[in-house]
């Protein structure tokens, strides 16, 4: 019973420091939160598109793995992120749908005209209720679907290069496979 | 003077919550629903608010959603699981019982109980043992003892 004691003190310090080795760990962050909607299917959504011209649905999505990209004009790291929307549709040839969240169709289009447009074709989410019904809490964020639409990754905040060469992109390529 | 005035507007003071006319259900039983489920509800952005009390632009989207169910017919558990399908269990300012945060929940009862068990160990080694507190001096050991206090003296 002595002994036990006597080792308490290590014991609850092991614990606590494993904890803390856990939770501190380099580039987590504990306010990025796992998405309820991994593994899911998308919610149904029927958006008109930034050009006026048909719907953007779950629907046209489907068949190949994409990227949902959730942007809006006045986000700032939607400017950081966007270089590398690009590369990705430009170079990798990956299918990117955008949604344009609580923006006005002007500002959506000059932010396009100024940076570029990587996307497939882009849903006006004028009021942010499909954003909503994604789980979306704060532009950007960046939805991997695969062929069924079922969401594979969520990325909260703007993309980094290292992340789209370490995970998005091994994980598309994986998609395509399959 | 001034302190009555002071005091009497403190009277008045309420809350501030961050609900906006123009969310507002016009049926008041169906809005004190809403605001009851909106209260357990963590506004994502702010973390530490409901989204009763924030002002935040998602804190009002999820009221909406809230309120949308609730005028749709949804139970109070429904409203709440529509919100949760979305955002997962963190939203829920009340985290459920799961074996996930059986430590939440328990650790601290059973951190009581230890501590109360640990204690009582304690004490009941401590306490004098009973049969030589109680036992008279012997004989030796008094006389020793008168002769230490006349030394002293």
């Amino acid at each position: 019973m002595r002994r036990i004691l006597s080792l308490l003190p290590i014991l609850l310090f092991v614990a606590l420091a494993s904890y803390f080795a856990v939770a501190l760990r380099p580039g987590h962050d504990p306010h990025v939160l796992p998405s309820a909607m991994l593994d899911k299917p998308m919610p149904t959504f029927d958006l008109p598109t930034l050009t006026g011209e048909g719907r953007l649905t779950p629907q046209a999505i489907l068949g190949k793995p994409a990227l949902l990209n959730v942007f809006a004009s006045w986000c700032a790291p939607c400017r950081v992120e966007h270089p590398l929307l690009m590369r990705l549709a430009r170079k990798e040839g990956i299918p990117i749908y955008g949604i344009a969240h609580k923006d006005k169709t002007a500002d959506s289009i000059r932010f396009l005209q100024q940076l570029g447009d990587p996307y497939t074709a882009i849903g006006v989410d004028a009021d942010g209720r499909v954003s909503l019904d994604f789980g979306v809490y704060g532009v950007p964020e960046t939805y991997v679907l695969d062929r069924a639409g079922h969401i594979r990754k969520r990325v909260v905040g703007p993309l980094g290069a290292e992340m789209l060469e370490k995970e998005i992109l091994p994980l598309l390529r994986a998609l395509e496979r399959s | 003077m001034i302190r009555w005035i002071v005091l009497f507007a403190l009277a008045f003071v309420l809350p501030a919550w961050a609900v906006e006319p123009r969310e507002r259900l016009a049926d008041p039983a169906l809005e004190a629903r809403a605001r009851a489920i909106g209260v357990e509800l963590r506004c994502l952005v702010c973390q530490n608010e409901s989204i009763d009390e924030s002002h935040a632009p998602l804190a009002h989207d999820i009221r909406v959603l809230v309120r949308e169910r609730v005028a749709a017919g949804d139970s109070d558990a429904e409203a709440t699981r529509a919100v949760v399908a979305r955002y997962g269990d963190f939203v829920l300012l009340r985290p459920p019982v799961l074996p996930a945060t059986w430590l939440l929940w328990f650790g601290p009862g059973v951190l009581l109980v230890g501590g109360l068990i640990g204690t009582a160990i304690w004490l009941r080694r401590r306490a004098p043992n009973p049969t030589t507190a109680d036992a008279e001096l012997s004989e030796a050991e008094r006389q020793r003892l008168d002769r230490l206090l006349r030394e002293d003296g």
